[in-house]
């Protein structure tokens, strides 16, 4: 792994690490024991949805339906494992701790690499990185109490989507693949007011039916030929 | 809530996490993909992560999120766009929205 990739995972585990310090004091701050945010973070391991664990639990909401919510986030990792996969090794433990550790920004960094040997090592120290640094974070934070609470004061909500989308625009490049995503993206866009989190972007893959549906007739025609 | 019920809620929510996360790369294992589906499934992974851009860089909850956030990353993605560095492209998606919000944008 050269040294600009390097420096790209480190910047991204470090946003993740303050992120993950405001996560631990909002759910310390909102009245959790101070274990919880920490023992969430390390075994479910993804952002979003223990946001959404805590605030559910937080406002009186029942833990079961908070699990589900969760769940219903964390769903997009069964398409993002059949996709990177073989990118984790052959081992039954390259797979065990490698599945733990996926997350969108290993899976974003790994398919914006070239060749096998980069999308292997992007995506390993990128999932180490982050579960290493997210966990401190949230230990940091859990701690500290309320030092950062408020991280869009410092404009991190607009860079997790940035970091994404950087690491997805070269995959743009290819003209097939903007049609399956233009529908994706609009289609969990219209649904996000009225769906809950994380079905709409489930539904966003009917943008890849429509790109297979794009491509079929094309394939007839050279079957009959 | 009892710490009890904290504890299971967790480990449920953290095994079918694992559950989603491990059924790709080990079912993948077992049978053989046309280069096709290949394709197909990192189209999917690709389809995914452009959703999960537009929906947090538009939305909060179910609303519309302001204007800071999707400023700043439309900052971000057009310096990208542009081949900018990584890291100025995440820096200056960052410092917009934060720079809006400091100017009074929501």
């Amino acid at each position: 792994m050269d040294r600009g990739l390097a420096r790209d995972i480190g910047l991204v585990c470090l946003a993740d690490c303050i992120v993950g310090i405001s996560y631990g004091a909002i759910a310390v701050g909102s009245g959790f024991p101070i274990w919880a945010p920490m023992l969430l973070s390390l075994v479910v391991f993804a952002g979003a949805s223990q946001f959404m664990f805590i605030g559910i639990v937080a406002s009186g909401g029942n833990p079961i339906a908070a699990v589900v919510a969760g769940l219903l986030v964390n769903a997009r990792h069964l398409p993002f494992g059949f996709a990177i996969g073989d990118v984790l090794g052959k081992s039954w433990a390259r797979r065990l701790v490698g599945s733990h550790l996926m997350i969108d920004e290993n899976v974003a960094f790994a398919l914006a690499q070239r060749d096998a040997d980069r999308r292997r090592a992007a995506y390993w120290a990128c999932g180490i990185g982050l579960f290493v640094c997210w966990n401190a974070g949230v230990v940091v934070g859990a701690f500290a109490g309320t030092a950062i609470t408020d991280t869009d004061a410092f404009g991190l909500d607009a860079a997790f989507p940035a970091v994404l989308l950087a690491l997805v625009l070269p995959a743009l490049r290819d003209k097939a693949a903007r049609l399956p995503v233009a529908i994706g993206a609009a289609v969990a866009l219209a649904t996000t007011p009225f769906l809950p989190a994380g079905l709409p972007v489930l539904l966003a893959l009917v943008g890849v039916l429509a790109g297979i549906a794009a491509k079929e007739p094309e394939r007839e025609t050279e079957v009959a030929r | 809530m009892e710490p009890l019920t904290l504890i299971v809620a967790t480990v449920v929510l953290g095994a079918g996490t694992f559950a989603f996360r491990f059924a790709g790369p080990v079912l993948r294992a077992r049978v053989t993909l046309s280069p096709r589906s290949e394709r197909l499934m990192a189209t999917a992974a690709v389809v995914l992560l452009a959703a999960l851009v537009a929906i947090t860089a538009l939305t909060d909850g179910h609303e519309f999120a302001g204007f800071a956030r999707p400023a700043g990353v439309l900052v971000g993605g057009v310096l990208a766009w542009r081949k900018a560095p990584f890291v100025v492209v995440v820096l200056a998606a960052g410092a917009t929205a934060a720079l809006l919000r400091v100017v009074g944008v929501p």
